[in-house]
């Protein structure tokens, strides 16, 4: 439980309200954060300590006219209050020079919302104990981040809405020698060494077939399955600029021509921004609702698009609970037929790639996306792993990937939480199926 | 700055009556202000500022290490994080990798050079700077989205310890960037000031390093001739590289791999490891001979200069490859115990909340002899290209490829037809070992890459990166359609 919580924050919005002028709005959101991190390498601490964070963002508003700040608070009531009440006097200062804001709106029909979530997180300490003990002699890697994270926002309306969940991530390695590793995570509310166990089990597998020797693949295209972790990284990039009105109004959406209808996924590919099912607050920072789903892409067509306040007054459309960066926080991808287990016999032969590492484009508008290979990718023959592979670099089109190439989707999508902590610990997720593909393409 | 600074005393303060068992105990405080301004397709954005501040304590003891960082700079909040950062150090003696306190004794300061303040101009008329921009990109219907953005941060540091060193450093920092796409139909391209390599330490004359305020016009000019050009042409060719492509070539193929925290393994879970191994310093080939790189944290104006890193170490101008052979890694103190190794100036954090860590500061490739006709025409057929759009190297920064936004055909020695999209790809080692022309102080430039993510916790921080006009051999070139 952060010191910081819905009533610390209610006070200070109550307190900062009353420095208002008459016909001026404000609209506060809030992060906050009370982390323990610890960080591995060789299975010992390379550094560990405790962050405790409050930043709040401001936006002075009268009539068309605004102006934002974000502020770091110290949890110290008295203190904060002076300084957001400063601030404010900056704000009002600083919109004073600046023209009206055609593209403003306000939510006119506030929504108040509260939600905590989560268990009693495990003493570090303890957890620490037992991944020193059971990565004793193994070159073990990583990061484990635990603690409170809160979202809220506020308005001198009187709107509130909380997000708060308490939770731990364990994102680590395990390497046998240069770049040859299986990844692995274990996120969630309360600690269990029996799981923790079962994953280093399930990871030893793998590790034990990376031992045998590698294999180095020429260039060319390759029957492949990819992981849903390894989907990931091709959807990542995708959040980036695909999925926003404002980039694919403005034709900088890297699925330009499946909004343009100039090409098209496979007819069983659909991707939300399903709110209900990923680990994401259920607003937005400027206290706009997310409904429980919005379909992006059905049918392989172009369906929808993320739409933030000022998109929606840009482009006349009505908002549908996007951040200003039109990025989506709970992407989710439908499932295929095909079963986890029956995965490596449909494969046949062909590449297992459990990673792809470092996304990008190579041509913008035709979605054409290059990335590599990492940690554990075997090649696969009659549906057994025969060999590990030295690390491949790809050069293909999401239109090939998931369109004209793809056979099947696995049947069950994983959820993987974000553990991204630029910043602040970041509460997003994607809810992804792996991907069976008939030749994708290898070029280095 | 919203407040004053946690003053000296409050902070020699905090740090008095450390516990027995403390070996050394610092705080650094980071207090940062910035604003960012933007205009796009002829809308002022509303203007947002930052004001943050806290401090990263952290504390040596017993052979552990612990870190606590605070908002709260009261002495009880100090004190408090001191406690913390203490029992994280007890909870770890003997479980570390890394543990030998600085032995932080001496004192100093930096200032970036600011020839002009931005305070000289009001919100009003920075505004007008980018409203200008904005409507200079406006050349043509195509043009579908245009926009113009001014970032500036000033961010003060204090690294005080209990050994009795004290560091303060004030950096300017400013960030100008615009952008025009033209598009028509399902075809789109964009082009950029430089991306956001075109930033720096200073004030408003950062804006005429790279003519910021008569750029516009040819960006949006540039966009439109994009839309029109042929693909780029498929095939191994000579590669001659602008500087704004440059900076992320060196970034990516050799800044990351010399950071000594990665060939400890320190990024093996995130950001990656590296094909370099302590053994090659003093004599791995890198690259041809004309290749020479240096860390140097004393160019006036660039964006990563500074006088101390953030673990107190003096930062000097280092050779790490000279004439093409490896010398010394981007390494810090804590880094260069660990390795038993030389090193450089180089831990470094992105604010108070995150623990430093190796990162690149400058890193340079040196000027050579040979003038931009002498480069250009020594090709018989290649291309020159412009402004990194894309980046993607693997986890051992070996096998890269990078796109950029705008392409020059070269032939017979003479720059000829606009190509749109040009790619390479290539192994690090191969490709600096057919460096084979290096471009006169004439043809250098001194930019940056403001966000460089590395870290767990993860953290985004900027790097400089300085380049003359390089000439490559046998490179595998290619276009959208290849």
């Amino acid at each position: 439980m952060t010191a910081v919580d819905a009533d610390w924050f209610d006070a200070r919005i109550v307190a900062a309200s009353s420095h208002l002028n008459s016909g001026e709005l404000l609209h506060a959101s809030l992060h906050t954060e009370d982390t323990d991190f610890v960080r591995f390498n060789h299975a010992q601490v390379r550094q560990a300590g405790t962050i405790a964070q409050t930043e709040i963002g401001l936006d002075l508003i009268e009539g068309t006219r605004h102006a934002q700040a974000s502020v770091q608070l110290t949890g110290q009531s008295d203190a904060d209050d002076a300084r957001i009440a400063g601030v404010i006097e900056r704000l009002r200062e600083l919109r004073s020079q600046v023209p009206e804001d055609p593209h403003l709106i306000t939510n006119d029909t506030p929504t108040s919302t509260h939600r905590i979530s989560g268990g009693e997180l495990p003493e570090t300490e303890a957890v620490v104990a037992s991944i020193t003990e059971r990565g004793a002699g193994q070159d073990l890697v990583g990061i484990y981040a635990s603690g409170t994270v809160a979202s809220g926002f506020a308005s001198s309306r009187g709107q509130r809405n909380w997000f708060e969940t308490s939770t731990f991530d364990f994102d680590w390695t395990r390497y046998l020698q240069a770049d040859k590793a299986v990844k692995s995570a274990y996120a969630g509310f309360d600690w269990d060494n029996a799981v923790f166990d079962r994953k280093l089990a399930e990871a030893g597998v793998k590790f034990e077939a990376l031992k045998r020797s590698p294999l180095q693949l020429d260039p060319g295209e390759y029957r492949t399955l990819l992981t849903p972790s390894a989907l990931e990284q091709i959807m990542e990039l995708l959040a980036y600029n695909a999925f926003g009105i404002r980039a694919q109004r403005s034709s900088q959406s890297s699925l330009l021509r499946l909004v343009t209808g100039e090409a098209a996924l496979d007819e069983r590919v659909r991707i939300s921004e399903h709110t209900s099912a990923g680990v994401a607050p259920n607003f937005q920072e400027q206290g706009w609702l997310r409904p429980d789903e919005v379909v992006l892409v059905e049918d392989g067509q172009a369906a929808g698009s993320l739409v933030s306040p000022r998109s929606a007054k840009e482009f006349e459309v009505e908002p549908n609970g996007a951040a200003g960066h039109e990025s989506p926080e709970s992407l989710a991808m439908a499932g295929g037929t095909l079963a986890d287990d029956d995965a490596l016999a449909a494969l046949d032969t062909g590449l297992w790639v459990g990673n792809l590492w470092y996304t990008n484009y190579s041509d913008l508008p035709g979605c054409r996306v290059t990335g590599m290979t990492r940690f554990a990718t075997f090649w696969v023959e009659g549906g057994e792993i025969v060999a590990p592979v030295e690390v491949l670099r790809f050069d293909d089109t999401l239109y090939n990937l998931l369109g004209e190439r793809l056979i099947d989707l696995t049947a069950e999508p994983e959820l993987l939480v974000d553990n991204s902590t630029y910043e602040q610990r970041i509460s997003a997720s994607m809810t992804l199926p792996g991907a069976l593909i008939d030749g994708m393409r290898f070029t280095l | 700055m919203l407040e004053t600074l946690a003053p000296t005393d409050r902070l020699a303060a905090a740090l008095e009556g450390l516990a027995d068992d403390v070996d050394e105990a610092t705080i650094r405080v980071v207090d940062e202000e910035a604003e960012w301004l933007t205009v796009r397709q002829g809308v002022v954005e509303p203007p947002r500022t930052t004001f943050d501040r806290g401090a990263m304590v952290t504390v040596w003891a017993g052979g552990g290490l612990g870190y606590a960082a605070t908002a709260d700079l009261g002495t009880e909040g100090l004190r408090a994080a001191i406690e913390a950062a203490a029992a994280w150090a007890r909870a770890t003696a003997g479980a570390t990798v890394a543990s030998l306190p600085p032995g932080l004794i001496h004192g100093g300061t930096y200032a970036s050079p600011v020839q002009r303040p931005w305070s000289d101009l009001s919100v009003g008329d920075r505004l007008d700077l980018l409203r200008t921009a904005d409507e200079g990109m406006a050349v043509d219907d195509r043009i579908v989205d245009r926009r113009a953005t001014l970032g500036r941060r000033q961010v003060r540091s204090v690294l005080v310890s209990s050994a009795g060193g004290r560091i303060e450093q004030d950096f300017t920092f400013t960030y100008p960037t615009m952008a025009a796409t033209a598009a028509d139909g399902g075809d789109a391209h964009t082009r950029t000031y430089g991306r956001a390599s075109f930033c720096g330490q200073g004030g408003i004359e950062v804006l005429d390093r790279f003519g910021y305020t008569t750029s516009a016009r040819r960006i949006g000019d540039e966009a439109i001739i994009l839309l029109t050009a042929p693909n780029c042409p498929t095939g191994t060719m000579d590669l001659l590289v602008a500087p704004d492509q440059m900076i992320l070539q060196i970034h990516e193929s050799i800044g990351h791999p010399l950071e000594l925290d990665r060939i400890l393994g320190d990024e093996r879970n995130y950001a990656g490891t590296s094909f370099v191994t302590p053994d090659m310093f003093g004599s791995f080939q890198y690259g041809s001979d004309l290749l020479n790189v240096t860390f140097d944290p004393t160019v006036e104006g660039q964006l990563a200069s500074y006088a101390f890193d953030d673990e107190g170490t003096p930062a000097t101008k280092q050779y790490l490859i000279r004439e093409g052979v490896l010398e010394r890694p981007l390494g810090g103190a804590t880094s260069q115990q660990r390795a038993d190794m030389g090193g450089v100036a180089n831990t470094r954090s992105c604010s108070w909340n995150r623990p430093p860590i190796d990162r690149m500061a400058n890193l340079n490739v040196e000027p050579g002899e040979s003038t931009l006709d002498d480069l250009i025409g020594g090709i018989e057929f290649g291309v020159f290209v412009h402004t990194n759009n894309s980046w993607s190297i693997d986890d051992s920064r070996n096998k890269f490829q990078f796109g950029c936004e705008l392409g020059q055909v070269i032939r017979d020695g003479e720059l000829a037809e606009v190509v749109r999209n040009p790619n390479y790809r290539g192994i690090s080692r191969d490709f600096w070992r057919n460096l084979n022309g290096v471009g006169d102080a004439s043809t250098f430039a001194v930019m940056g890459t403001p966000n460089c993510g590395k870290g767990e916790l993860n953290q985004m921080i900027g790097t400089g990166h300085a380049s003359p006009v390089c000439r490559f051999g046998r490179v595998e070139v290619f276009g959208a359609d290849e």
